[in-house]
């Protein structure tokens, strides 16, 4: 076990240096930082003095050499923006980012796995043909449309939810403010949650539903009816324990992107978090904020990734012990 | 009373065509402590009468007419939930495979236990006292330990004791068991049938027994049934039936049964069973491009009196667990110091349980694994050492026929195409029309007509998919063809008409073979001379009489008494056939 997350920790460490070098080298093709970081009125000595206060006009290796340096103790450069680490300015947006995953995370589990197993169970029913039907039409409609569309009915006609922003928050631990404990707050979630969750819904009941069906026809659930076992308890016990195996992989890989792609999401909803952060990071050329957001990224998939993995290793005995044995 | 009857029972599966009937008019009964075989070739609905039974025939299959009556009370046509009533309590199951039969992620205790509570409604406490009694009962030692275990932790005869175990959890009056010791080695079947039989007669148990093998029925059961294309063709006791048999399809089962008392030259027609047997096209040898040797080869005459191979103390470990330190290192040794010799035109059988290193050798000879240590002399030459150039043309002279038909061949290229591969990479043809014409030639000559070229893999039954991998090993002209398990995935009688072309071609083409197989009664029939091999080593070595008559090694006479005991089946037909 400690071997197993010692050995994950180099993976990471490699994967985030890979990212870094990547994010680094094409910072230079991302356009002029001191066009937006001055005014007009700046003239080119100047500009040129400022260019190498701030090392641009360094060799690109003793650029890298000195970020890699400050990047080994935990500074990734400072916004040209915000003027503040950039490490930290990512971390106070990290928290909304989280919040909205974690709440369509919430509806993906919550939906995806009855719809599932029902389509699986009923494969010709009409509720099937419905519910698969409408799952392409999820998987086609782009995100800022859905989520657009949402703000439509219940923010502008119904006026049921709020349209932007987070609404109430209770600060937490580190700076962490959560919405989840306020009914404002809550409020505020459900639009931009639901928009989220709409595109890897229609996946992830897709999934379960294959992996369902393939598990139905395995021997041991024949061999469990035999047993005089109840249908719900074959189901929902031993058929839904083995669907989940390899739904859990993919589930990881797809919460990672979720972290990584709600820029859509929060633009539409003006919601404070990374994605929101890395759009104007990019109007702003602000290149240390996006080197910093791209190596936070990578950071949560490998953190996500192990996660999953440990999961995987509690829920499959034949995993853990080939683990442990080693 | 009888314990089960079954009048007339109809079984229908609709399909594109119509209603397909799998089973049509089948009737019989079984008593109390009674074991029935049903016995069959593939598709016959042997286990879709099983199925029916215990109402779990896999959609769409139904049954549309008749009638299956438990202890007087009518069970067929039951609702789903008094169904789930009868299962399990009245009537247990065993599957064929214990591999695939436990939920892999659930320990044998909670698989155990929610039997026991579902179906005796006892506690948590009751059920687990009985679970450990029921698991001693099958012969799983130190129950309270193994109890807590996941099924990939058993092996597979100890899984299926678990599968019997949890099939009489709930005391049943009946057991039906869809083969259950087809995946298990001959040791292991042993065991199980005589704990099967144990069981059923001190509890007073009946049993439904169905199996495709001629051995178990003859072993374990009281009477049996024999059914054909979905009707039942002959009932009665098994003495009787095995002695004299009746029907005609049941007299060509038997005849195809490939016996260990007697060596015959070949198996006897079964016309019975395919009616459409093409006949096999005769080439004269002599004159064809299959009987010709390669420019460089025809200088190479062969002494007779010289091995064609010679295996000389193969060692191969393979890693199973691997580890930073040497030290912490497991291994399996899947030969050890393992030597033989073949002669020409003899066939060398190698026999042995799952997991002695049998195919491991198979393999090192035909350059899929490279051995640890040893050498592999063929006509002279060492070739595991050769590069990969000098190689080919070694490849060429040795072929493979493999086990299972259906993972063996493409199934994306046509018949024409797997055939003609190998005669084009190796240049054995000069032009595109010889190629042709060879193919066509290959596929008369192993009896499926050279029609067959166009088609894809998927039209063929599994016997003819093993017709077309032993054209696809002639079509390089072999000198020496391994054969690994060549017919343990076919049917009895097809399994006969393989071995019959195997043996033919073996004639007229003067072949030298290795053969390789678990079963004793194809290997007396098929080898001359035979290794038995235990755990990667050749514990003995005889020819094909001795080893049958008089085994020396502690080990063989085990396997040679677990046999099956035949010695009483009908010898009709076969008095011309003896050598």
């Amino acid at each position: 076990m400690a071997l197993f997350l010692l050995k994950r920790l180099g993976q990471g460490l490699v994967v985030m240096f890979i990212i870094s070098t990547i994010a680094f080298a094409i910072q230079d093709n991302l356009g002029d930082p001191l066009r937006e970081l001055v005014g007009q009125a700046v003239s080119e000595q100047e500009r040129e003095k400022l260019r190498d206060e701030l090392g641009l006009n360094d060799p690109f290796l003793v650029q890298y050499g000195r970020f890699l340096k400050n990047a080994v103790q935990g500074d990734l450069g400072t916004s040209y923006f915000f003027k503040e680490p950039a490490l930290k300015v990512i971390l106070t947006k990290l928290s909304a980012t989280l919040e909205l995953v974690f709440g369509a995370t919430l509806i993906i589990i919550f939906l995806s796995i009855p719809l599932g197993v029902y389509t699986a169970v009923h494969p010709n029913g009409f509720t099937t043909k419905l519910i698969l039907g409408w799952s392409i039409l999820g998987i086609s409609i782009p995100v800022f449309l859905t989520a657009i569309l949402l703000v439509y009915f219940f923010a502008v006609t119904l006026g049921w939810l709020p349209s932007y922003g987070r609404g109430e928050l209770v600060p937490m631990f580190w700076g962490w403010e959560t919405g989840y404990l306020t009914l404002d707050g809550l409020a505020h979630l459900v639009l931009p949650c639901i928009s989220l969750a709409s595109i890897m819904l229609p996946l992830f009941i897709r999934l379960i539903r294959s992996e369902m069906v393939e598990v139905l026809s395995a021997e041991y659930i024949k061999f469990a009816h035999a047993k005089g076992l109840s249908r719900n308890r074959i189901l929902y016990i031993h058929a839904l324990k083995n669907t989940l195996l390899p739904v859990i992989t993919v589930g990881g890989v797809q919460i990672g992107n979720m972290v990584a792609y709600t820029i859509l999401t929060e633009t539409v909803f003006q919601w404070p978090g990374m994605g929101f952060l890395f759009l104007e990071a990019v109007t702003r050329v602000d290149t240390p904020l996006i080197v910093a957001f791209l190596i936070v990224v990578g950071a949560v998939f490998v953190v996500v990734n192990t996660l999953v993995d440990l999961i995987y290793g509690l829920i499959n005995p034949t995993v853990r012990l080939t683990r442990s044995a080693q | 009373m009888a314990l089960l009857e079954v009048k007339e029972l109809d079984i229908q599966f609709p399909t594109r065509f119509g209603p397909g009937h799998v089973v049509r008019q089948l009737s019989f009964s079984l008593e109390k402590g009674e074991i029935l075989g049903l016995v069959g070739e593939s598709g016959a609905g042997k286990s879709t009468v099983g199925n029916a039974v215990i109402d779990l025939l896999s959609p769409p299959g139904r049954v549309t007419q008749g009638e299956i009556i438990l202890n007087g009370e009518r069970i067929s046509g039951l609702s789903a939930k008094q169904m789930r009533e009868i299962r399990g309590r009245k009537i247990g199951f065993i599957f064929q495979d214990p591999m695939t039969s436990l939920n892999p992620l659930f320990t044998i205790e909670t698989q155990l236990i929610e039997t026991l509570m579902t179906n005796l409604d006892l506690s948590k406490e009751e059920s687990y006292k009985k679970a450990i009694e029921l698991l001693s009962a099958v012969g799983i030692p130190e129950p309270e330990i193994r109890i807590k275990q996941y099924p990939h932790q058993f092996s597979g005869g100890m899984r299926q004791r678990v599968v019997i175990a949890i099939a009489l959890a709930g005391d049943p009056e009946l057991i039906i068991a869809d083969e259950p010791t087809t995946a298990l080695d001959v040791s292991i079947q042993d065991q199980i049938l005589n704990l099967i039989r144990d069981l059923c007669k001190s509890k007073e148990v009946g049993c439904v027994l169905v199996t495709h093998d001629m051995g178990v029925i003859a072993n374990t059961t009281d009477r049996v049934a024999v059914m054909y294309n979905g009707e039942l063709v002959e009932i009665g006791s098994t003495q009787q039936v095995l002695e004299s048999p009746q029907h005609p399809y049941t007299k060509s089962l038997i005849s195809a049964v490939p016996r260990s008392d007697i060596k015959l030259k070949r198996f006897p027609h079964v016309d019975y069973i395919e009616k459409e047997q093409e006949s096999k096209k005769t080439i004269d040898v002599k004159q064809h491009w299959l009987g010709q040797r390669q420019l460089g080869e025809e200088t190479d005459v062969t002494n007779e009196k010289e091995a064609l191979l010679r295996v000389e103390a193969i060692n191969l470990r393979f890693e199973t667990q691997h580890a930073f330190f040497e030290k912490n290192r497991k291994y399996l040794q899947a030969s050890n110091n393992v030597s033989f010799s073949v002669m020409p035109g003899e066939t060398y059988g190698l026999v042995g349980e799952s997991g002695s290193g049998k195919s491991t050798i198979a393999r090192i000879i035909a350059g899929l694994y490279k051995q640890d240590s040893g050498q592999i002399i063929f006509d002279g030459q060492e070739i595991s050492s050769m590069s990969e150039g000098q190689r080919r043309s070694i490849r060429q002279q040795i072929q493979m026929v493999f086990q299972n038909p259906y993972s063996s061949l493409n199934s994306r290229m046509n018949i024409f195409d797997i055939i003609s591969e190998p005669i084009v990479f190796h240049r054995l043809a000069n032009d595109k029309k010889q190629v042709s014409n060879i193919v066509s030639d290959l596929l008369d000559y192993v009896g499926l007509g050279a029609a067959a070229a166009v088609k894809y893999p998927h039209e063929f039954s599994g016997g003819q998919r093993q017709r077309i991998s032993i054209a696809r090993a002639l079509a390089t002209r072999p000198r020496f063809l391994i054969c690994d398990e060549p017919t343990s995935a076919l049917d009895v009688s097809v399994q006969a008409q393989i071995l019959n072309l195997l043996k033919d071609l073996q004639d007229e083409l003067g072949l030298t073979m290795l053969f390789i197989s678990h079963d004793l009664p194809v290997i007396r029939q098929m080898c001359d001379r035979i290794a038995v091999m235990k755990q990667g080593s050749i514990v003995e070595e005889a020819s094909v009489d001795n080893l049958f008559t008089s085994p020396q090694n502690p080990y063989s006479q085990e396997l040679i008494n677990l046999m099956p005991n035949l010695d009483n089946l009908s010898r009709e037909g076969l008095d011309d056939l003896l050598v």
